[in-house]
């Protein structure tokens, strides 16, 4: 038994897809923990598994999965042992909800927002409608939405409101954790600044934990407790948002760090050449060797995780 | 194209598919063989011949397989004729003339009694002196003898037909002449007695010079592999022909509407404005016209023509539900970014369509294309069966028509509808499957199901 | 509004040709409803001037939504104006005609935004940077593909036979938007328009492509109009910045002077919600203007910006548009904040 001073500790998390060329290693040996009332925040590039890896804890699962194990730890107990259906009763929406992708795009066009949003409370909590929009009035409340617009449909609303309603709808169920898959990828600027707000007033004022899966590492930091850093299915780097952004170890990180262009400093930004491994068939050694300027032999070995004044880091360098 | 080959490696492992696409092979393979071995022009003699041609088949009989599934064998059809074995005929002199003597053995060895006996007589003389006459007489294998007949030649080809005559009848106590021959004596019910018949016949020309040929003819209770029909004709020839005629109405139907459709489509949602609006109006109106009786009015009153009506199933089709799919696509295509810069590097609008907006419908036309095929065989077949056939062409419809005139359910001649049927289906299958197979190839939405 | 005066001005300034000159250009889209009549205007772009000289590289930044893409289709030649004028090298490219168009089409490139679906995915990269040639009447096969291959190598795409035979789809993001920066560049244009090129690209590829723009533009003296929302992107390469909000610019400035001093308040707030990664940003809040833009059809009467604008002047700015006002040299501005009286 685990104890219970994580809210999420996830062991060596293993997500494969069957495809025609071989099974997908989307997710392979994923180790990461959260403390309770803090976000994470996972980054990557696009193809690099972050997706995969919400899925995962989530269970949320295509059909096509090859493989599929591992250990999630919710508040001490490993929520991989239970079936689909008490999963879904005691974990999905009700321990950790989710703003999928394209979330302003995900609500259904012909229910009212407000009932959208009271729908979970009443699945899970199991409260009776009135109840139900009564929480979803304070929800909105709470994400910045108009009390008015419980009665409007998705297409009233601009992305940046519907993208709020998702919000809200993950959070009717006063759940521990929300994941957030690229909450506002597809949001302008002033509208991206204003759900971060959002999320940070709803962080401080809830004590709600968040992941946050994105591949901008500019906006990530506005959000970000902790980081994790994933590359070609695996974290490379697991570290606090304090120390990250000012130093991050992974020679990825790093370089990922200075390919971000900047407002308010003069350095050039600088590319990381060459692609990331194909997940079908990655290296056995460290996956980034090859577009590692650091790189030496050892690198030819899979680098195990090294602890750095409590940062973890799976690279040789830290050996 | 490296797409096209690509697919072919995914069909592969449909193995539905990969069966259909060797039956469709099959059939196109044949299509080719039928008519280079059968030319159009010969096909449509022996289809509209008549008796002259199909004389020597019986009426109306299943084929020689349903023997294997038989206890008691139906005879087949039996031709013995003198113009392909000289060696039977011999010849005595006598008087002015000859005496020509034939002796046909006839081995019987069917659990039922043939259809019917018939013989044509050839002569050659050069019609001055008196007809040469012919006497007939019979021998069953258990050894008894009797005279079937004695009649003059009167004409060149004369035909002698065992069933009108009276006098045999009388000779064989009101028996029909296929039972009476063959029957076993004093058998209640008649059955037939199996071994060598021997028909012998002697012809006593008046002149040295004549010469006579002997055709014999057992009509049996079966045909060929396929049967025969109403007209004694075989329907290999119908069932043959129908398959390219099937094919060619499929293919053609199916690729012209697809092909047009889709084109008129692009057009359409391309220009939009009133192009657009005057092409969706023409369908809507078209979708609601009733398409079989058009097409029905048109067998009627102008052609029955294949090709006239092929011509109007297309032009009526190219106006349907596919023209409005085809447009919901093309209006997501033509918003596409890659049309926006084909435009800013000065692509026409006739390159744009075709070179940019059709080619990305490929994938879902290719499926469209090989479903639609039976849809159009089975048309031709339904108008051929409600008497809008081609006139002249032999059909699998026309085939089911003339059973379905004829009574061929209720006679129980069911291999007259089964046969075509079982072709259509064959090929409407194949098509079918190979389309849904093709689909789930190139419709990414159906990828992994 | 730019002025004859001003526009000289800029030129002289520069001791560069004008090659592009956009004045006072409106695009309106009509509102139908049903079919029956036009019951307004959706004014996607309501009174821009400006001038670009050749091998100079501009950005305009915007929100969606603020007409930045109607302006660029509309330099582009795919939107006719409702009024003024887009004129390029001396020309007003709308009142070209077949053989005039087929010459400015040739004159400029077009990188978009999505580079999968910039290429058409059932050409392989040879046909897609054919196509512009043969449209632009290169007849010589063999020229073609020498200038194919001259364009593959310019935007490494090399070695050049591993790419030429591929289709989109086998391609990374990157690279596919290297193709879409070759077909922009086949004809040797004299002005690029990169719309969002990198925002759909993972950040290590980003850079890497702004700078293969950024090094076109010198090596070939490119004109550039670079439309984006990331404010961090632009100083990389643009030497002027222009901000466009509800169909208009409001802003027109040198990048470092527009960075270090911006004047209009919508061009603070963008500069104050665009993050640099820094751990500190999850312990403040940022100031955002409240509301969102306005409607295109019904613009608010004025400065368009005043009813989001936390310094409004009562009495003012809702009841008159602010003319364009250049407070410090070459930064010009429509606020009423900076009136001199």
């Amino acid at each position: 038994m685990e104890s219970a001073a994580h809210l999420l500790r996830v062991e060596n998390l293993i997500l494969h897809f069957a495809t025609l060329r071989g099974p997908v290693q989307a997710v392979d040996g994923v180790d990461f923990d959260l403390d309770y009332h803090r976000a994470v925040v996972i980054l990557g590039e696009s193809g690099c598994g972050k997706s995969s890896l919400a899925k995962a804890i989530l269970r949320l699962l295509p059909r096509n999965v090859a493989r599929y194990d591992g250990h999630i730890y919710l508040k001490g107990s490993d929520v991989m042992r239970l079936n689909d259906e008490e999963y879904r009763r005691n974990v999905r929406w009700v321990e950790i909800s989710m703003v999928p992708q394209a979330a302003m795009n995900a609500l259904n066009p012909v229910l009212r927002v407000g009932d959208q949003v009271a729908e979970p409370a009443m699945v899970h909590l199991g409260l009776i409608r009135d109840e139900a929009l009564d929480l979803a009035r304070r929800m909105f409340e709470h994400v910045g939405v108009p009390q008015d617009f419980l009665t409007r449909y998705p297409f009233e609303l601009s992305g940046g409101m519907r993208q709020r309603v998702a919000l809200a709808m993950a959070l009717v169920t006063s759940p521990s954790l929300i994941i957030l898959d690229e909450p506002t990828s597809a949001l302008d600027l002033l509208t991206q600044a204003n759900i971060f707000n959002v999320l940070k007033r709803i962080k401080q004022e809830l004590g709600t934990s968040f992941i946050l899966i994105t591949h901008d590492i500019a906006t990530s930091s506005e959000l970000a407790d902790d980081v994790a850093v994933m590359y070609a299915g695996q974290i490379v780097e697991r570290s606090d948002a304090e120390r990250f952004f000012h130093e991050p170890l992974h020679p990825y990180s790093r370089m990922l760090m200075a390919s971000v262009p900047r407002l308010r400093a003069d350095q050039e930004p600088e590319f990381i050449t060459g692609q990331p491994p194909s997940l079908i068939s990655p290296p056995t050694g460290c996956r980034f060797a090859d577009r590692c300027p650091l790189r030496f032999a050892k690198c030819q070995e899979p680098p195990p995780i090294f602890e750095v004044d409590g940062r973890k880091v799976r690279c040789w360098k830290y050996a | 194209m490296n797409q096209l080959s690509r697919a072919f490696r995914d069909l592969s492992r449909y193995p539905s598919a990969v069966v259909s696409l060797i039956i469709i092979l099959l059939m196109i393979i044949a299509a080719i063989w039928i008519v280079i071995a059968l030319p159009y022009r010969e096909a449509v003699r022996l289809w509209r011949g008549g008796e002259s041609v199909w004389y020597q088949l019986p009426k109306t009989v299943p084929p020689k397989w349903v023997n294997w599934f038989r206890r008691e064998k139906l005879p087949e059809t039996l031709i013995l004729d003198t113009r392909q074995h000289l060696e039977w005929k011999t010849y005595e002199p006598a008087g002015d003339g000859r005496r020509i003597i034939v002796e046909f053995t006839i081995p019987f060895q069917a659990d039922q009694f043939p259809q019917e006996l018939s013989m044509y007589f050839y002569t050659t003389s050069s019609g001055n002196a008196k007809a040469p006459f012919v006497s007939l007489s019979w021998k069953t294998p258990d050894g008894r003898s009797m005279r079937v007949s004695d009649f003059g030649l009167q004409s060149a080809k004369f035909n002698y037909r065992f069933a009108q005559d009276q006098k045999l009848a009388q000779r064989l106590g009101g028996e029909d002449h296929n039972i009476g021959l063959f029957a076993e004596p004093q058998s209640q019910p008649p059955k037939p007695l199996k071994g060598d018949y021997r028909l012998k016949v002697e012809i006593l020309t008046f002149e040295a010079d004549t010469d006579v040929d002997v055709e014999f003819i057992q009509y049996g209770k079966v045909y060929g592999w396929f049967g025969t029909d109403h007209m004694r004709r075989d329907l290999k020839v119908g069932l043959l022909w129908g398959l390219p005629v099937a094919l060619m109405f499929g293919l053609l139907a199916s690729v012209g509407t697809s092909l047009a459709a889709m084109l008129i489509a692009a057009i359409g949602s391309w220009f939009g404005g009133w192009v657009d609006d005057l092409i969706q109006r023409i369908t809507e109106i078209n979708l609601v016209l009733p398409f079989l009786p058009i097409l029905i009015m048109v067998g009627t009153f102008y052609s029955r023509s294949i090709f006239v009506i092929l011509g109007v199933t297309v032009l009526l089709s190219i106006f349907g539900g596919a023209i409005k799919s085809y447009r919901a696509i093309f209006l997501q295509v033509r918003e596409m970014p890659y049309i926006e810069a084909a435009r800013a590097y000065g692509a026409g609008d006739a390159r744009i369509i075709l070179r940019y907006m059709v080619p990305r419908l490929i994938p879902l036309l290719i499926p469209a294309l090989v479903s639609g095929i039976p849809s159009y065989v089975f048309l031709e077949a339904s108008l051929a069966v409600i008497g809008l056939g081609d006139p002249v062409l032999p059909t699998w419809g026309k085939i089911i028509q003339d059973a379905e005139f004829n009574g061929a359910l209720y006679k129980g001649m069911y291999y007259w509808v089964l046969e075509p049927s079982f072709l259509l289906m064959i090929s409407g299958l194949s098509f079918a499957v190979l389309g849904f197979s093709l689909d789930r190839i190139f419709n990414p939405r159906l990828r992994g199901m | 509004m730019l002025t004859q005066e001003q526009t000289a001005s800029i030129s002289t300034a520069s001791g560069r040709d004008v090659l592009l000159s956009v004045r006072n250009l409106r695009v309106w889209f009509e509102l139908r409803r049903f079919g029956f009549g036009i019951v307004g205007h959706v004014r996607a772009v309501d009174g821009v001037s400006f001038d670009l000289h050749s091998g100079e590289a501009i950005a305009v930044v915007g929100e969606s939504g603020c007409g930045k893409s109607s302006l660029m289709r509309t330099i582009l030649g795919l939107h006719r104006p409702t009024e003024g004028q887009v004129i390029f090298d001396g020309k007003d490219i709308h009142a070209l005609g077949r053989e005039g168009l087929r010459w400015y089409r040739s004159q400029v490139g077009y990188v978009q935004q999505d580079p999968f679906g910039a290429l058409p995915p059932f050409m392989n990269v040879e046909q897609i940077l054919e196509e512009p040639l043969i449209i632009a009447g290169v007849k010589d096969r063999r020229e073609r593909r020498e200038r194919i291959r001259q364009v593959m190598e310019e935007v490494k795409l090399s070695p050049v036979e591993d790419f030429l035979g591929k289709f989109p789809h086998m391609l990374s993001g990157g690279q596919q938007q290297r193709v879409v920066i070759a077909r922009a560049m086949i004809l040797r244009p004299k002005m690029i328009v990169a719309d969002e090129p990198v925002s759909m690209l993972d950040a290590s590829v980003r850079v890497e492509i702004l700078k293969l723009l950024r090094s076109l533009q010198e090596r070939h003296n490119l004109a550039f109009i670079y439309i984006t929302h990331d404010l961090s992107t632009v100083k990389y390469f643009s030497e002027r910045i222009f901000v466009m909000y509800a169909g208009q610019l409001i802003e027109k400035a040198p990048i470092r002077s527009l960075l270090d001093q911006p004047l209009h308040p919508y061009t603070h707030a963008l500069l104050a919600a665009t993050s640099d990664p820094d751990a500190r940003n999850a312990h403040t809040f940022k100031e955002v203007p409240p509301g969102e833009p306005p409607s295109l059809v019904r613009p608010p009467a004025g400065c368009r910006f005043h009813p989001r604008c936390s310094r409004m002047i009562q009495g003012l700015c809702e009841v008159q548009e602010p003319p364009e006002l250049e407070p410090y040299p070459q930064h010009f501005t429509s606020c009423w904040l900076y009136r001199q009286d």
